[in-house]
C-alpha cells in the first residue's frame, strides 16, 4: 500500500518564483562550501541527500490530489485539485494506451478540489472509466458548473471517458473495488467528508477541509472514533491553533495543534499535515512541522505519534 | 480545578492549577466569569497566573481567548504570567503570544497593567 501525494496546497495553487529559485541556487552552493563535483550526478546526490529540505525541495504546489496505490489495476484517488493534472500524466504514461479505470473520492466540491479535473488527461481518452464518489447530491452538477461556458472550453459531455456520479452514504463503509471507504461529515462551509479507508489490515484517514472545536465534546468524540488506531491520518492544518479559534475562527479549517491532539487521542501512528496555507512559505511550513512534532514529544503518552507535512510528491508506504 | 486568587490594588491575579483540558475548559471558563465580572465592575485587568498550570490544551486555550475577548469588550484587560517551560512552549506552538500578553513572571504582568498594582505587590 502506497499514498503519493499530489497536490498538498489548501485553496489555490502556488508555485516558487525566480526569486525563490535564486535565493535556493544561493544557499545550495554556501551549503557546498566550495565543494567540486565530477558529474550532474554526484551533484544531484548531493542536493538530494546532504542541503536540508528547505534548499532542495518545495512543499508546493498543487491543490488536494491524493493517490492510493493498492496493487489493484484500478486506481484511488482521493479529490481533484489541481494535482490532478499531474496525476492524469501518471495514470497515461503507465497505462502506455490501455484505457483505466479510475475511482475517485471526494470530501467535498469547492472550487480547490475538483479545479484539476478538466486538465485530467484520462478524461480525455475513450473507454477510460471514471468514477466519482461522494456523499453531496451536487457532486455532478459541479463537475459540470466548472465545464460549462464561459468558465472552459471544452464540455463535459465531450469527454471521452465514462464517468459516473456515485453518491455513498455517510457513517458507514461502502466497498469499492476492494477497498472499502466510510465518510464521516465534517464542519465546513457547505459541509465536508473525511474518508477512512481500509484495505488489507490498513486504515488511512483523508479528513481535509474541516474544523474541529474540541470543546464540542459529541463532535471530539466522533472524530476521535473515525480517526480511531489509523495507521495515517492526513489532516487539514492550514492555520495556527491562534488563527483557527480566534481571526479565522468557522472558515471551516484546523491547525497542527488540534492535529496532534486528536490524533493522539486516537492512538494514531502517523499524522501528516495537509492542506497547506498558501499565504505560508515553505520555511513556514517547516515551522508548524517542527512545532507539531515537540508539541507531540511534549504530550506524548504510550504511544509515539510520527508526524510529517506532506509535499508534492510524497510518498509514504505503508 | 482550583481558581485561587488574589488581589493586588484592583488588579487580581487568578492562579490556575493542575490541566486545563476539554475535560475541565467548560468548568473553568464557569469559575473564571466572576472574576472577570470583578475586574470589568472596578475597570482593572486580570492576570492569569500560569504558575501553577502543568498543561493546557487547544480547548483550554480557546477558554483563555474567549476571556480576553470578553474582558476587551468590558475595556478590560487580561494577561498570562510565570507560566512553567512545558505551558511556555504549547504557548509559543500555538501562537497564543499573539492572542493574550504573556510575562515571565507575576510581577513583570502586574507592572505591565498598573503601577498601583506593582506597589501593592512589591509591598507584600
Amino acid at each position: 500500500m502506497r499514498v503519493r501525494f499530489w497536490g498538498t496546497r489548501g485553496s489555490i495553487p502556488v508555485a516558487l518564483t525566480a526569486a525563490d529559485i535564486r535565493d535556493r541556487l544561493a544557499r545550495a552552493l554556501v551549503a557546498a562550501e566550495g565543494r567540486r563535483f565530477a558529474s550532474y550526478g554526484e551533484a544531484y546526490e548531493f542536493a538530494a541527500g546532504q542541503l536540508p529540505f528547505a534548499v532542495s525541495h518545495t512543499f508546493g504546489g498543487h491543490t488536494s490530489c491524493v493517490e492510493l496505490e493498492t496493487g489493484s489495476e484500478e486506481y484511488f484517488v482521493c479529490d481533484m485539485g489541481s494535482g490532478a493534472r499531474a496525476f492524469g500524466e501518471h495514470v497515461l504514461a503507465r497505462q502506455a494506451g490501455r484505457p483505466a479505470t479510475v475511482n475517485v473520492f471526494m470530501s467535498h466540491v469547492h472550487w480547490d478540489h475538483i479545479m484539476g479535473f478538466p486538465f485530467f488527461g484520462p478524461a480525455y481518452v475513450r473507454g477510460t472509466r471514471i468514477r466519482i464518489h461522494g456523499c453531496h447530491g451536487i457532486l455532478e452538477r459541479a463537475f459540470r458548473l466548472q465545464q460549462s461556458p464561459p468558465c472552459f472550453p471544452v464540455s463535459f459531455d465531450h469527454l471521452g471517458a465514462t464517468i459516473e456520479f456515485i453518491q455513498i452514504p455517510p457513517g458507514r463503509a461502502t466497498e469499492v473495488s476492494g477497498l472499502s471507504v466510510t465518510p464521516q461529515l465534517q464542519r465546513h462551509s457547505g459541509d465536508s467528508y473525511g474518508l477512512r479507508f481500509e484495505i488489507g489490515g490498513r486504515s488511512i484517514v483523508y479528513s481535509t477541509d474541516s474544523e474541529h472545536k474540541l470543546e464540542d465534546r459529541a463532535q471530539t468524540e466522533a472524530i476521535v472514533g473515525f480517526f480511531r488506531a489509523a495507521d495515517l491520518v492526513i489532516f487539514d492544518a492550514m492555520y495556527s491553533l491562534a488563527e483557527a479559534i480566534s481571526v479565522k475562527e468557522d472558515w471551516g479549517h484546523s491547525s497542527n495543534v488540534v492535529g496532534v491532539e486528536l490524533c493522539q487521542l486516537a492512538r494514531v501512528k502517523h499524522l501528516v499535515l495537509f492542506h497547506h496555507e498558501p499565504a505560508n512559505s515553505d520555511a513556514a511550513i517547516e515551522t508548524a512541522l517542527r512545532d507539531a512534532q515537540r508539541l507531540e514529544e511534549l504530550t506524548r503518552g504510550k504511544q509515539a505519534l510520527r508526524v510529517s507535512a506532506a509535499h508534492d510528491g510524497l510518498e509514504i508506504e505503508l | 480545578m482550583a481558581l485561587a486568587h488574589r488581589s493586588y490594588g484592583t488588579t487580581r491575579v487568578v492562579s490556575p492549577r493542575g490541566r486545563l483540558d476539554h475535560d475541565n475548559c467548560d468548568a473553568f471558563q464557569h469559575d473564571l466569569a466572576d472574576h472577570l465580572d470583578a475586574c470589568a465592575r472596578q475597570g482593572a485587568a486580570l492576570v492569569l497566573d500560569m504558575s501553577g498550570l502543568e498543561y493546557v490544551s487547544s480547548a483550554g486555550l480557546r477558554c483563555l481567548m474567549i476571556a480576553a475577548r470578553q474582558a476587551a469588550a468590558r475595556q478590560g484587560r487580561v494577561v498570562a504570567a510565570a507560566p512553567q517551560p512545558v505551558v511556555a512552549e504549547i504557548l509559543q506552538i500555538s501562537r497564543f503570544n499573539l492572542v493574550l500578553p504573556v510575562y515571565s513572571t507575576t510581577r513583570e504582568a502586574l507592572a505591565a497593567v498598573s503601577p498601583d498594582a506593582l506597589d501593592a505587590f512589591d509591598r507584600g
